[in-house]
């Protein structure tokens, strides 16, 4: 999805901190959305695993924010953190979406959400010639390879369903 | 004096309404509202200046969807309900939604008149190759061997090829784009919708309930390997080799946009209301 060349370009701490928000924030719209999809297709036990996985994503954006200090980095990151190619490391993939999708699948998209901010923050460490850019992209390896840590725990929690995890008994069957 | 917009810059999230999209999870059209709000945000563009219309279909649900005017008409008859709308309002932003049922059957005929009458407007058309609202009827872009129960051993016949009648027809600006890439997507919106004429844009937005194949879509599209052409023969000479998944966009024409010069109405509205009256 998101290469590290089809991401903005971070040329200063205020960049980096801008566009570390953007990913928490866009995480947080998407996952509201897919909640949103689950709520209209009555399908209760994900739409509280999307919001709960949006809960921690605005807790992410909200304490980069803080972290930002004077830096607005709401304003900026409007500015200059667009993605021209790809979307944010953790927009989950809607078309990876079903109505009768579980806990399992959720948290699969929640990884691979994770694993590309990880991804993308090492080749920020990787690139930058800037040692406080490097400091702040390694603060936010670090906090990027807990999610990933994280998500993995509660894998185990919500094993892989069976093959028929979408079967339906009353499915929508084209026109006959 | 001119009156300057203080107010501070659209989010794309500006441009969405609080009304909660009931199309299936995972269907592509939720994408290409996304890329609808991405493009209105990076035009700047009032939600007031700009108006939504569409015909019928699961695509043509879009215009309830963002904060924008919108018109949800009839079947097939967006273009002729734009095209008025434009031509009286030349300052609004029109664009334009539809399906490959709505936009390419029921209204086909006003495609190719679109394209010809070169209105500056946008056309979006959210190209399934299927009917999804009315429960999967094979439609002009579905693959002539589609076997269902409604179209037993295929369908037989030659799909329609919507960039090639738009380039036929005179339509200013063609383009192809895929659901599955927003901002792809929403960047060929902004110049579709900055390009005079009547711009046309078929994006490829799977249906996943009636047409699971169609995820698989997402690794078959690939960007066109050369720039955009103001040349039509040279664009008809690269959709003779096309494969249906080359995306971005194919053609930008200089034709001038169609815009008659509208002046007072001769005649008031309250006069043919007495005609309807009871």
């Amino acid at each position: 999805m998101s290469a590290a060349s089809e991401a903005p370009k971070v040329k200063n701490l205020a960049d980096l901190l801008a566009v570390a928000y953007q990913i928490e924030a866009d995480a947080v719209d998407r996952y509201n959305l897919l909640a949103d999809q689950m709520e209209t297709h009555n399908n209760p036990e994900l739409v509280a695993v999307f919001r709960d996985l949006a809960r921690a994503e605005g807790i992410h954006r909200d304490e980069i924010r803080r972290l930002a200090g004077e830096v607005d980095v709401v304003a900026h990151a409007q500015r200059m953190a667009k993605w021209k190619r790809g979307e944010s490391p953790e927009e989950a993939n809607l078309g990876d979406a079903h109505y009768l999708m579980t806990p399992w699948h959720a948290l699969q998209l929640a990884l691979k959400g994770e694993e590309r901010a990880l991804a993308f923050f090492k080749s920020i460490v990787e690139t930058t010639k800037d040692p406080e850019i490097k400091r702040m992209a390694d603060e936010f390896v670090e906090e990027e390879a807990e999610h990933v840590n994280l998500v993995h725990r509660l894998l185990r929690r919500h094993p892989k369903p069976a093959a028929n995890w979408s079967s339906d008994p009353d499915p929508p069957i084209p026109q006959e | 004096m001119s009156v300057v917009d203080m107010r501070p810059a659209c989010k794309p999230g500006d441009y969405k309404s609080d009304i909660k999209p009931i199309w299936c999870p995972g269907c592509g059209d939720y994408h290409v509202l996304m890329s609808f709000t991405r493009a209105f945000a990076e035009l700047g563009l009032p939600p007031e200046n700009i108006v939504v219309v569409s015909g019928i279909g699961c695509s043509s649900r879009i215009p309830a969807y963002t904060t924008c005017y919108g018109f949800h008409g009839v079947h097939g008859r967006s273009l002729a309900i734009a095209a008025g709308l434009k031509v009286t309002r030349p300052e609004l932003t029109v664009v334009v939604a539809s399906g490959d049922g709505d936009g390419y059957s029921i209204g086909g005929n006003h495609f190719l008149h679109a394209c010809r009458r070169n209105i500056d407007m946008t056309y979006v058309v959210m190209d399934n190759h299927i009917y999804g609202m009315t429960k999967g009827q094979p439609s002009p872009t579905t693959e002539p061997e589609f076997d269902t129960a409604l179209s037993p051993g295929g369908t037989g016949l030659r799909p329609f090829h919507p960039l090639v009648i738009a380039l036929a027809s005179g339509a200013n600006f063609v383009a192809r784009c895929f659901s599955g890439e927003p901002n792809e997507t929403a960047a060929v919106l902004v110049e579709a919708i900055r390009h005079p004429g009547f711009s046309f844009v078929e994006v490829l937005s799977p249906c996943v309930t009636f047409r699971p194949d169609e995820k698989e879509w997402k690794n078959y599209v690939h960007p066109a390997p050369v720039a955009p052409t103001s040349d039509p023969a040279k664009a008809a000479r690269r959709l003779m080799t096309d494969d249906g998944f080359n995306t971005g966009i194919l053609y930008r024409g200089d034709r001038k946009p169609y815009q008659p010069s509208v002046g007072q109405p001769s005649i008031d509205v309250s006069e043919l209301e007495r005609d309807f009256e009871l």
